[in-house]
């Protein structure tokens, strides 16, 4: 099985760590996971607010780096939702039926980490060890549009030294939405706010999630307020064993 | 009756003053939970409710392709039951039809069943320039009429006040309508029902001509069917002589056998109850009984734009629940009103876009962006209208809608990402320009966030929307696809994990 790494452009140019922890964490599970240099980003910034033409290039230069792989592994809910439910549309814009027919294999192919681990690979004890108290944050693509339901939560519960606090109203949107962060930062943050603060009513040390994309606002609203509590993506404290 | 939508800024701006309301935030948290939790419990009780919700929109999707044929036959059985039937094509049609025949009784009021199909065409407005008087007798909307505000839900319009603000309202507002309030008046939620009670039957017993909408409309039998709570519609509806219906086109369902799901389906997603209390039905005049004279007005008012909308069309299957405000995190904090519309939430922000057009009104065009596509409307919505998939959509009309005029920032943005993303080589220079930018801004980033990563506080600029409230850290010295091709992959070098490499993820 030939297995990509789409690491998603949020990733590549502000969470390196994320990226080495998914490599880290396949290999140590038997994946020799490739990443294609000629990847860049899903698009979804572009679909979402509207620029379906400006797109179009992007979604083609995705099938270009992606297209022959049998699987493709995106350490993000709301990127492999975009490749899986906003490429056709994207493709069917181009009016070009080779761009359609490409997107068309990419997307099925397309398996959010924890849908990877659990589904593909078929593990839950991932050997990981990390020994604090943490909270997670289903997000809203991962929870609704990509339906990954219990998968995460399954896999930090395998965690050695994990001790997983319930988040209260976990399902409620964190309010980044994308360029909605910036076009309606004042709600966005009003929302944020309120993420926030049942995060910190757990008494958690580490606030975690499947999308950096979210976690760099909470994590922003976290930092302004001074709570001391991080953020950290699931791949990071999957990837810890006992020998860090 | 002054207050208007109209002149309303873009969403932005108008949810700026909301979310600064905290006496509105505490009201509007309060209430869309309380309907929101109700909801869950009663639909979680229902074994077969996603078969339910299917064939609820698979019933309206077949009625919407066949949508003229059913309107014939509609307009056919409410004749021969002894009704009349008018046609409006807009809202100005609409309000001249309803208002000649108001005149044609000589009466300068008339009753109403809450309806948002005269709210939309603002029918109480164009009567009041006849000289008629148009009564809300639905508690929530009196509390909006008397108050001179403006509806913020489509079932609980007052939801944006709580029983104190509606003390006052009564206390200082009703005498001028009619029967006052009772000097003790308290803000005791039984209290103020018994005073609206007094107030509203004096006009339920006077008027000779009552105005409502429909929630369905059957062909088969020229059946139109009204749903509510309190008891103000049944009295509207059996006792004056006159009744005039304002019915959208797309409340129309073929069989009188349809009405068993969505009478399942409404009454649960919207007041959180397994049966409304009142459900009134009538098919067109019944000797000696009810209304001697009814009309049925059937309104397109943009309708017909949206069935040919491919992917908007599916928004023609409400049948205004509600549910998606109560559950919509961003309603939920910025209210109704910044919607600028009687279609408020999630519903509002694509029935106002769909039925009016993009392109041409900056508060139109703010509105598919009035989300962060969280998807919990979908998740709720009886009748499964995508709504994020037509926010997208929409988003996509309104940028090709200005595509020939002068780029703004936001598109000149859009060009460049797209251009940077469409060759890794790009990308390439650009993550490194980041490791530069981190070199040159480290002694700005004052900050240190949780796990030791340097942040940057306050931006200028266009970034200053994101970091008014949010930091953001440092971008890393190197990127992972450069770390990739100098390690070959991590295999010239173990890979590390956390803060030791480049101080952590956010």
């Amino acid at each position: 099985m030939r297995v990509a790494l789409m690491l998603t452009c949020i990733n590549d140019t502000l969470f390196p760590d994320t990226g080495t922890a998914v490599v880290r964490l396949l290999r140590r599970l038997g994946v020799d996971v490739d990443f294609p240099e000629g990847q860049t980003c899903c698009a979804q910034p572009m679909v979402n607010t509207g620029y379906l033409d400006e797109a179009v290039p992007v979604v083609r230069q995705f099938v270009d780096a992606f297209d022959g792989y049998d699987a493709i592994v995106v350490p993000s809910g709301s990127c492999a939702g975009c490749v899986r439910h906003q490429h056709g549309l994207v493709a069917r814009r181009s009016g070009d039926p080779a761009l359609e027919a490409a997107v068309a294999r990419t997307g099925p192919r397309t398996h959010e980490l924890t849908e990877f681990l659990v589904d593909v690979l078929g593990v839950e004890d991932v050997g990981a060890y990390f020994p604090h108290r943490v909270t997670y944050h289903p997000t809203c693509h991962s929870l609704r549009m990509l339906g990954v339901g219990d998968r995460p939560t399954r896999l930090l519960r395998a965690v050695k030294g994990l001790r997983l606090v319930e988040l209260p109203a976990a399902e409620e949107c964190c309010g980044f939405g994308g360029t909605f962060a910036l076009k309606n930062a004042e709600t966005s943050v009003a929302m944020g706010s309120d993420k926030v603060r049942h995060a910190r009513d757990t008494g958690a040390e580490v606030l975690v999630a499947g999308d950096n994309s979210c976690l760099l606002h909470l994590g922003g609203i976290l930092s302004r307020e001074q709570t001391g509590m991080r953020v950290m993506h699931l791949a990071e404290i999957l990837a810890q064993t006992e020998a860090d | 009756m002054g207050a208007t939508f109209v002149g309303m800024p873009p969403f932005p701006e108008a949810a700026h003053a909301a979310l600064a309301d905290t006496q509105l935030r505490t009201n509007l948290r309060h209430a869309t939970h309380t309907i929101r939790d109700k909801r869950a419990r009663v639909v979680e009780e229902v074994e077969d409710w996603e078969a339910l919700r299917v064939k609820g929109a698979r019933i309206k999707d077949d009625m919407l392709a066949r949508l003229d044929t059913h309107l014939v036959t509609l307009e056919e059985s409410l004749t021969a039951r002894g009704a009349t039937v008018h046609w409006a094509r807009d809202a100005a049609e609409a309000c001249a039809i309803v208002a000649e025949i108001a005149k044609a009784h000589h009466v300068d009021e008339v009753v109403k069943v809450k309806s948002m199909a005269t709210q939309e065409i603002e029918l109480n407005e164009a009567l009041a320039v006849h000289g008629i008087a148009a009564w809300e007798t639905d508690l929530a909307e009196l509390i909006v009429q008397l108050g001179d505000d403006l509806p913020s839900h489509i079932l609980v319009p007052a939801i944006h006040r709580n029983r104190a603000e509606i003390r006052e309202i009564f206390r200082t507002r009703m005498a001028a309508a009619g029967r006052p309030a009772p000097d003790d008046l308290t803000d005791d939620p039984a209290a103020l029902a018994g005073a609206a009670r007094l107030h509203l039957r004096e006009k339920f017993l006077r008027a000779r001509v009552a105005i409502s909408g429909a929630n369905f409309a059957i062909a088969e039998t020229g059946t139109l069917v009204v749903v509510e709570s309190e008891g103000n519609g049944r009295m509207c509806l059996t006792l004056p002589e006159v009744l005039i219906s304002v019915v959208g086109i797309e409340k129309v369902l073929p069989r009188f056998a349809d009405l068993d799901t969505f009478l399942q389906l409404l009454p649960r997603s919207s007041t959180g109850e397994r049966m409304n209390p009142y459900t009134s039905m009538w098919s067109g005049v019944t000797p000696g009984d009810g209304p001697q004279e009814v009309h049925v007005v059937l309104l397109d008012n943009g309708r017909t734009t949206v069935l040919a909308d491919e992917v908007g069309r599916q928004a023609l299957r409400c049948i205004r629940c509600s549910a998606c405000l109560n559950v919509c995190p961003v309603y939920e904090r910025t209210g109704g009103h910044a919607y600028g519309s009687v279609y408020p939430g999630p519903i509002g922000a694509i029935l106002n876009p769909l039925m009016r057009g993009v392109g041409h009104d900056k508060q139109i065009d703010s509105l598919p962006y009035a989300s962060s596509l969280c998807g919990r409307c979908l998740e709720v919505c009886p009748v499964m209208i995508d709504i994020p998939e037509i926010l997208v959509h929409l988003r996509a009309k309104v940028v090709d809608a200005h595509r020939d005029g002068a780029p703004g920032a936001q598109d000149l943005a859009m060009r460049a990402t797209s251009f940077l993303f469409s060759d890794p080589s790009r990308m390439s220079l650009a993550v490194k320009a980041a490791g530069v930018a981190n070199r040159v801004m480290t002694p700005f980033g004052k900050r240190t966030l949780p796990g030791g990563r340097r942040a940057l506080g306050r931006l200028p600029g266009p970034g200053a929307g994101w970091s008014d409230a949010r930091d953001l850290p440092m971008p890393p010295r190197t990127s992972f696809r450069a770390w990739w091709k100098a390690t070959d992959g991590g295999r010239n070098e173990p890979p590390v994990v956390g803060p030791r490499h480049t101080g952590g993820a956010g």
